[in-house]
């Protein structure tokens, strides 16, 4: 098994903390949803509040390691522009995606939408992380407040989806290769 | 696993005026809205997409996230030195950032943003 740097990376980046951030989300969802309701009449314990503010930093640190690997390590490698003359463009993506009618609009929609709309994600859960921070349980006595909280939260589940999405489609048509080859474990000859 | 929940928040967050989260929520629409409105202003314009390059390899994109970051922290620090020991009109504030969410979100979508 083999896989370059770049490769490892772009895995790094989307299965890693991309993909984490997905599925976390879910979880903050529900949490915000049932525990921090304002109807729910068990008070928020103190283990609830706690492991809440911890998930959520968590999830705030998943997200701008998502979005800083992404625009400077990844993209960058992704639009890299050919020398003049380059006939192959398997090592530049983006002109790769862009020489062909049939593959343009994964760049020209797909990357064009994920690498801004990406962005929306830390915005919106650091701002969730900062408020549950500060108003921990107590959020449920501002319900305004909770439901705004939670519709960020949301949406950048959506925003994480989309750039997730579009990542994985471009990746797959015009995969980021290059850098120094890792090898790891010898398979040996099916019989 | 206890049977019974501990019940006592760890700090007393109870008497907190909203003012705090209310400028938190506004900070992020802000910010939200900044970053598409510079997306789209880079893209149609070409002194923008040159004054938005601010690190070569990731191009315009670093100085459009960039400045929406910036313009989205300063939000949140003026908002909330302004308002964090007020009482404000929650609702409609709520109401005004997830209004700026929505716009960024739906002004990123490359044929909405090609409109302008």
């Amino acid at each position: 098994m083999e896989i370059t740097t770049r490769a490892l990376w772009t895995t790094i980046h989307g299965m890693g903390f991309g993909a984490l951030y997905l599925l976390a989300c879910s979880g903050a969802v529900v949490e915000l949803w049932r525990h921090f309701a304002p109807r729910e009449p068990v008070p928020v314990s103190a283990g609830d509040e706690r492991f809440l503010r911890i998930y959520l930093a968590m999830m705030t640190l998943l997200a701008w390691l998502a979005v800083l690997t992404g625009a400077y390590m990844i993209y960058p490698w992704y639009r890299a522009a050919p020398p003049a003359g380059t006939a192959n463009l398997a090592a530049f993506p983006q002109r790769l995606l862009m020489s062909s009618p049939a593959t343009i609009g994964w760049h020209s929609i797909g990357m064009e939408w994920k690498e801004h709309v990406a962005w929306l994600v830390p915005i919106s859960i650091s701002m969730a992380s900062g408020v549950l921070f500060k108003y921990g349980g107590s959020i449920k006595n501002h319900p305004a407040l909770r439901n705004g909280v939670l519709s960020f939260v949301v949406v950048s589940f959506l925003a994480a989806g989309i750039a997730g999405f579009f990542g994985a489609m471009i990746n797959k048509a015009a995969p980021v290769q290059g850098g120094a080859t890792i090898h790891r474990m010898r398979g040996g000859e099916s019989r | 696993m206890s049977a019974q929940r501990e019940s006592v928040p760890s700090v007393d967050t109870s008497n907190l005026p909203n003012g705090s989260g209310a400028a938190a929520l506004l900070a992020a629409g802000i910010g939200a809205f900044v970053l598409s409105a510079l997306a789209i202003a880079t893209d149609h314009v070409a002194a923008m997409k040159s004054l938005m390059n601010f690190y070569e390899p990731t191009g315009p994109l670093s100085g459009v996230t960039s400045s929406a970051i910036l313009v989205w922290l300063l939000a949140w620090v003026g908002l909330d030195a302004r308002w964090k020991r007020r009482t404000v009109a929650l609702r409609s504030i709520v109401t005004a950032a997830l209004v700026l969410l929505a716009l960024s979100f739906v002004l990123t979508f490359p044929p909405v943003g090609d409109l302008f």
